[in-house]
């Protein structure tokens, strides 16, 4: 299990080599990437800024792993957040999965995206035509977490 | 009981601070809230419907109990991935 929170940039397309090189035991790989987009609630957006609560930011992203551990069986997890000063196009976040079958796979990066959304603590500021705005949260994320707690 | 309460993102751009040291009799979160929200004017913020609170980096309710000592921590719903 790895987890990463940082300001620079990284290779999605290497981290989910990474992901099954070391292991023959893999099986699968699901991998997630978040990216920056220049358009959100009919809106332009320039950039990006992303705020964390250093410290809780890598125990809450820690816990949400554990958790995935817990109920699939998986061989590796990996979680990479990038916080600070983002351009439309950047990637955001990654989360790699690694199992011996594609349904753990699949289901533990999916449970793991929900639960960052609504548990992690990121907070991100646009910048607009406008001016800078606080993105505000989805609904539809907070029932997209709920659907693991059935 | 001395507490540090932090604040992020909106509520610490609207408070114009990122947190601060406590001494009160708190047996909960929701009672250092409700202290904060008080000093009127902009610690309004805090009496937000949907705010978002944890205890030492742990997200919790608002009813979670204190100790000496405890970081405690206000901010708006969570916006990453």
């Amino acid at each position: 299990m790895a987890i990463r929170v940082q300001a620079a940039t990284f290779d999605p397309g290497a981290e989910t080599n990474a992901l099954h090189a070391a292991n023959t035991g893999v099986g699968a790989v699901v991998s997630f990437v978040g990216y920056v987009r220049d358009f959100n609630d009919g809106h332009e957006v320039a950039g990006l800024f992303l705020e964390h609560y250093p410290g809780m930011t890598e125990k809450a992203l820690g816990k949400i792993a554990a958790e995935a551990q817990d109920r699939w069986p998986l061989l590796h997890l990996e979680i990479v957040h990038r916080v600070g000063a983002l351009e439309p196009g950047e990637p955001i976040v990654y989360v790699g999965v690694a199992s011996a079958h594609r349904q753990a796979a699949f289901e533990a990066c999916a449970f793991v995206m929900d639960y960052l959304k609504t548990r992690a603590p990121f907070w991100k500021k646009e910048q607009t035509a406008n001016g800078p705005r606080w993105v505000e949260s989805r609904t539809s994320d907070d029932a997209a977490a709920q659907r693991w707690e059935q | 009981m001395k507490l540090n309460v932090v604040f992020f993102a909106r509520y610490r751009e609207v408070l114009g601070c990122e947190g601060e040291a406590l001494d009160g009799d708190f047996a909960s979160i929701e009672h250092v809230r409700s202290h904060l929200v008080q000093r009127g004017g902009a610690w309004q913020v805090l009496a937000e419907a949907n705010l978002m609170c944890a205890r030492n980096q742990d997200l919790c309710k608002p009813d979670e109990r204190l100790c000496e000592g405890d970081e405690v921590a206000f901010f708006p719903p969570v916006t990453g991935g």
